[in-house]
């Protein structure tokens, strides 16, 4: 379970010690009601395209592009941590990936729409090297009327 | 967003968060339970109609299928070795390789049954894995076969490859429901040769001059929950 309680020592103290950044503001944002609203997903969990080139340390290389019509076998994982649990997602990649999920609620009217293309980021980058990037796809994001992002951890 | 660690999303106040008790790795919770994923999602996309924030919501509710303390995974035979010439390192190769085949049946099964693999980023055959990874013990280097990526990585994503291989072999046998992802590390670093190959790889990696190979030995082969069992070789 991602509790302290249930981590050792070692990694609770990890954990507690990673660098978090902090914002002097809180900006909020309301858009429209959820069925009309077309979501993207992005995820830290190095997923990518399996002919893709898996995640490096090199500088710039920080995110990976995934179709939203890209099929189960064609996702790979390539993060560089392996203190989380990679079964799940080997049996089903809805655990970090949940567009089955997404098109389904989609279907079903609950959302507006699923967008063309999703995102991801291997999380064991520091997070204020991101930033950059970040800004950048916000934009592209905005051109694909993604207007509801999902951030899925792992 | 769905956060995992409670305690970086109270520092970085994102605008609409929830929080799930899950382990690391699994954010939309347990493998194959659609009702579940389809709770967490709603759980997080209708932060979207909130009209004020940041808010930081509890999804208090474990995945009911998930089982966290069965333990009835078949262990792979142990087999015998014969040759006496071979040094400790070699046995342990050989058995791991019996091993791998012990389970190619149920990860061919696996594929079958689920349409995909996520073996395979090292670009290496699965016939060729054990050996690459074998190349690098007592300061070995095995000829890159990714022109664009540093050897250390390709060893990295080798034996992420391999286990990969055991946990979707295991995961498809039958008589288990959803075991959790605790339940298959203590398998994998506790009774399987490749885990006992992994450890003792770590400690001979240790060694190396070059950095990133270090880095490769201290953090990212072993999970750190598993490191104690260096004792146990």
């Amino acid at each position: 379970m991602a509790r302290l309680d249930s981590m050792n020592e070692k990694e609770q103290k990890f954990i507690l010690s990673v660098p978090c950044p902090t914002y002097d503001t809180q900006p909020w944002v309301e858009g429209p009601s959820l069925s009309k609203r077309r979501v993207a997903i992005i995820t830290t969990g190095g997923l990518h395209k399996r002919g893709d080139r898996p995640f490096t340390f090199d500088p710039g290389d920080l995110y990976r592009i995934i179709p939203g019509d890209i099929e189960a076998n064609d996702l790979a994982i390539s993060h560089v941590s392996t203190n989380f649990d990679h079964s799940a997602f080997q049996q089903d990649w809805n655990v970090l990936f949940p567009i089955d999920r997404l098109n389904e609620l989609a279907k079903d009217g609950t959302i507006g729409s699923v967008a063309d293309y999703h995102y991801s980021f291997m999380g064991a980058t520091d997070p204020t090297q991101m930033e950059s990037e970040a800004r950048e796809l916000a934009k592209i994001l905005k051109k694909d009327k993604v207007d509801a992002l999902l951030l899925l951890p792992v | 967003m769905i956060s995992l660690i409670r305690e970086h999303t109270e520092k970085m106040k994102p605008p609409r968060a929830l929080w799930v008790p899950f382990e690391l790795g699994r954010p939309m919770g347990a493998p194959n339970n659609v009702q579940f994923q389809m709770k967490v999602l709603l759980g997080a996309l209708n932060l979207l109609e909130e009209k004020e924030g940041p808010i930081l919501i509890d999804f208090g509710e474990e995945d009911p299928t998930v089982e966290g303390t069965i333990t009835n995974l078949v262990c792979p035979v142990n087999f015998a070795q014969k040759d006496e010439d071979l040094s400790d390192t070699e046995k342990l190769i050989n058995t791991v390789k019996a091993e791998m085949n012990s389970l190619r049946p149920w990860y061919d099964e696996a594929i079958k049954k689920r349409g995909r693999t996520t073996v395979g980023v090292s670009g290496i055959e699965l016939d060729g894995l054990i050996d690459f990874i074998a190349a690098f013990f007592d300061g070995g280097l095995p000829e890159n076969p990714k022109e664009d990526i540093a050897l250390p990585l390709v060893l990295n994503f080798a034996t992420d490859d391999l286990k990969a291989f055991y946990f979707e072999a295991i995961t498809i046998q039958p008589g288990q429901k959803s075991p959790s992802g605790q339940v298959l590390e203590d398998w994998f670093w506790g009774e399987t040769k490749a885990g006992k190959m992994f450890l003792k790889l770590k400690e001979s990696l240790k060694g190396s001059e070059d950095g990133l190979i270090q880095a490769v030995a201290r953090i990212m082969i072993v999970p750190s929950s598993q490191a104690y069992r260096k004792k146990e070789l």
